[in-house]
């Protein structure tokens, strides 16, 4: 006992001294956190991916006069744990946090921005308030926001031929949002909502009795106004039942590449969904992915983790116009400068950042292949419809964000 | 260690055994006090003052749960409860009723002890797993209220909570400011914590600890003072919660979620069961591994079980509680 006692005191030093030796800020580096989820439920969508794609990100943009300097952490989805080390970081001469994941953990780290004039980009939250009623000088909203999935589900999807919906939503504000605001875009082009079905959140696991609800309404398309596991388990279940195969469509609002590469197309087949990105879109996005797959250890880039590539790209390219002195002066500046100059980078091609820190881009609507269609690894997506980037996000007078009515 | 504090000794050996020390802390423990007080006065110059002032609220959730478990004997498995809501109520006292943050707090300390009444009321009628089912089911049931109220925000929670000005004239939005505030409110509620468990009723608290029949059978209702101590938890835990919040600026989910009362579980184990500084350390040592392993990426949950199971192999007592035996005293 004594023995191993010892040996438990030895090793819990070791492990205490191990993060201390950490080198101090320099005048001429620009350092970079990428705050995510390294651990929980969100770390196969962005995560290791994501710090991955902002480190190839600063290789690409290569040596132009600045060190550049990628760290990060992991939040473990805990809005206080993420505000605490954004603090920390900005303290200690980090000049922007990237990515943040967890609505929660995103709308604190951008207040604490906000306090030490520093840029955030935010390529991870699914939160449409970040450039509405929460909105920051300091913050760039860089992908998906709730309002961008319920349009292309709910329009695209309409002129795609799906045009009579039934919701299943789960019983929480995240939910209602989603099923409120997608269900106005499907009357608005047309469609028509038979029904909808809320079921409690969290801690429902069985879907039977909801999914055979939404196939006696008869309606084509099923949305599923929900997220994570609840959406995988609502897949697997009608995957069970065959719904989809008799042809009724399942609309994901939430949903990434790598959760289909989880599913297996045998169980996701058939199932529509929004990103922004997808590896084998154009030319371009097939360069940026065979740049990056070294880096991903056997996974594929989905919108959230090159996000981060494009986010980096652009936000390195502002500091560059700059200078690092100015860069690191003022946060509000340095985004300023960052919606000024155009962006343009392989993974999303031209675009342009708003007043209200919105990045925009096009949102593709997809459907999943199935098997038999699918040609080699990840070969997973056929595009349905294209919302372009100027009608794909909220318009920038109703989002009631501080910064665009003064 | 059950022999030292039998009920035989209740009436005259225990109280008259402490009667020489100062507000009633031995040696050992006067030592470690003014070690506390100390390191209290000079943390916010060596550490970030933030992860010091989360670590001291976090602290003083595990002493009210410590309160409990250590010197009661109850086991809750729903504190997180009480902590989540009395740092909803105090963010929204400070947010949406513009109230000052000494308010704030009372307030969200109050709801704590409110809850604390109606689940204490509840769950006291049964023991041991029992009671911590009943405690874990009204846990629950709070957590799925924070989840729909409208008030709480969801999933987004109450963010952008203003420190507000102390009484009305003290601006807190200086880290600084906000450390002394947290550390007197910290140390307020550590010596009530101590002079409970010191006074007549915490030797009626122990004496149930030890032996429940045979303190009804000397006359005491014990459910009277279950409850009590019960609600006394639960009002410090709705303390350490408003205050954190205020802290922050932000009250969510995460701290009414029941992996929350997992924690504050596994830091009274690690820092020492029924020891009055035992929580303090425990807390120090979880989130301190939280705020410094961030950087290790995944590995921050495998190190939290390979420390975890460590302390339970090598420090059956916890990490004072081994201190104090290796000194032969009692902390």
């Amino acid at each position: 006992m004594s023995l191993s006692r010892r040996s438990a005191l030895l090793t819990g030093a070791a492990l205490g001294i191990a993060p201390l030796s950490r080198a101090g800020a320099q005048a001429n580096t620009i350092r970079i956190g990428v705050l995510n989820d390294m651990s929980g439920p969100y770390r196969d969508i962005s995560g290791p991916y994501g710090v991955a794609c902002a480190k190839q990100a600063v290789a690409e943009f290569g040596a132009q006069g600045f060190n550049v300097e990628v760290i990060n952490a992991d939040h473990q989805n805990k809005p206080d744990v993420g505000a605490g080390l954004a603090r920390q970081w900005y303290d200690q001469g980090v000049d922007m946090i990237l990515d943040v994941p967890t609505s929660s953990v995103g709308l604190a780290v951008a207040q604490v921005a906000k306090e030490k004039n520093k840029a955030y980009i935010n390529t991870g939250s699914a939160t449409s308030d970040l450039t509405g009623s929460a909105c920051q000088a300091t913050t760039v909203h860089w992908m998906y926001d709730t309002y961008m999935l319920a349009k292309s589900t709910g329009s695209a999807m309409v002129k795609a031929g799906g045009d009579s919906w039934f919701f299943l939503t789960a019983d929480y504000a995240f939910g209602h949002a989603l099923e409120r605001d997608t269900a106005a875009f499907v009357r608005a082009a047309g469609g028509e909502v038979k029904g909808q079905v809320r079921y409690p959140f969290p801690s429902t696991t069985d879907f039977s009795s909801f999914l055979v609800q939404a196939q006696a309404s008869r309606a084509k398309v099923i949305g599923m106004a929900n997220a994570g596991a609840d959406t995988i388990n609502t897949i697997k279940q009608a995957a069970e039942f065959g719904i989809t195969r008799r042809g009724v469509k399942l609309a994901a609002l939430l949903m990434f590449l790598a959760d289909v590469h989880a599913l297996g197309l045998q169980t996701a087949q058939g199932l529509v969904l929004t990103e922004s990105f997808y590896w084998d879109l154009n030319d371009r996005t097939r360069a940026v992915t065979r740049r990056l797959l070294p880096h991903l250890s056997g996974a594929y880039p989905n919108m959230a983790s090159i996000a981060n590539y494009s986010a980096t790209l652009h936000f390195l390219k502002a500091v560059k116009d700059m200078g690092v002195a100015a860069a690191k002066a003022s946060g509000t500046e340095l985004v300023n400068r960052m919606k000024a100059i155009p962006c343009d980078d392989d993974a999303f091609g031209a675009g342009s950042i708003r007043a209200d820190g919105r990045k925009l881009c096009p949102s593709y609507l997809f459907e999943v292949k199935s098997p038999a269609e699918s040609k080699g690894p990840y070969d997973y997506y056929k595009l349905l419809g294209t919302t372009p980037a100027g009608e794909a996000f909220r318009p920038l007078n109703e989002g009631n964000c501080a910064l665009v009515r003064s | 260690m059950a022999s030292e504090t039998t009920l035989t000794a209740i009436p005259t050996g225990v109280v008259g055994k402490q009667a020489p020390g100062i507000w009633g802390f031995n040696g050992g423990q006067m030592i470690a006090l003014l070690i506390m007080i100390a390191a209290l006065g000079a943390a916010p110059f060596f550490l970030y003052p933030v992860f010091v002032m989360k670590l001291l609220c976090f602290a003083l959730f595990a002493c009210a749960f410590n309160l409990l478990i250590g010197y009661v004997g109850l086991m809750s498995f729903g504190h997180a409860a009480y902590f989540g809501m009395g740092g909803y109520v105090a963010g929204h006292a400070a947010k949406v009723m513009g109230l000052t943050p000494e308010i704030s707090i009372i307030a969200g300390g109050l709801i704590g002890a409110g809850l604390g009444l109606i689940g204490g009321w509840l769950a006291i009628r049964r023991q041991g797993i029992y009671f911590a089912m009943i405690t874990m089911a009204l846990a629950q049931m709070v957590y799925f209220f924070c989840v729909q109220a409208p008030f709480t925000g969801g999933e987004d929670g109450i963010q952008a909570i203003p420190r507000g000005k102390l009484f009305g004239v003290i601006p807190l939005d200086s880290d600084m400011a906000m450390y002394w505030v947290v550390a007197v409110v910290f140390l307020c509620g550590f010596m009530a914590i101590h002079r409970v468990i010191h006074s007549p009723f915490g030797q009626v608290m122990k004496a149930i600890r030890e032996n429940e029949p045979r303190t009804t059978s000397l006359g005491y209702r014990t459910d009277d003072y279950k409850l009590v101590a019960f609600i006394l938890s639960c009002g410090l835990a709705g303390v350490a919660g408003a205050t954190k919040t205020l802290v922050f600026g932000i009250a969510t989910l995460t701290d009414v979620h029941f992996s929350m009362s997992g924690e504050v579980v596994l830091m009274t184990l690690v820092g020492g069961l029924g020891t009055i500084f035992g929580p303090v350390i425990g807390a120090a040592v979880v989130i301190g591994m939280q705020n410094y392993l961030a950087e290790m990426g995944a590995w921050v949950t495998v190190i939290q079980g390979v420390i975890f199971v460590a302390c339970v192999l090598a420090f059956r007592r916890g990490i004072v509680g081994e201190i104090g035996n290796l000194f032969k005293v009692k902390l």
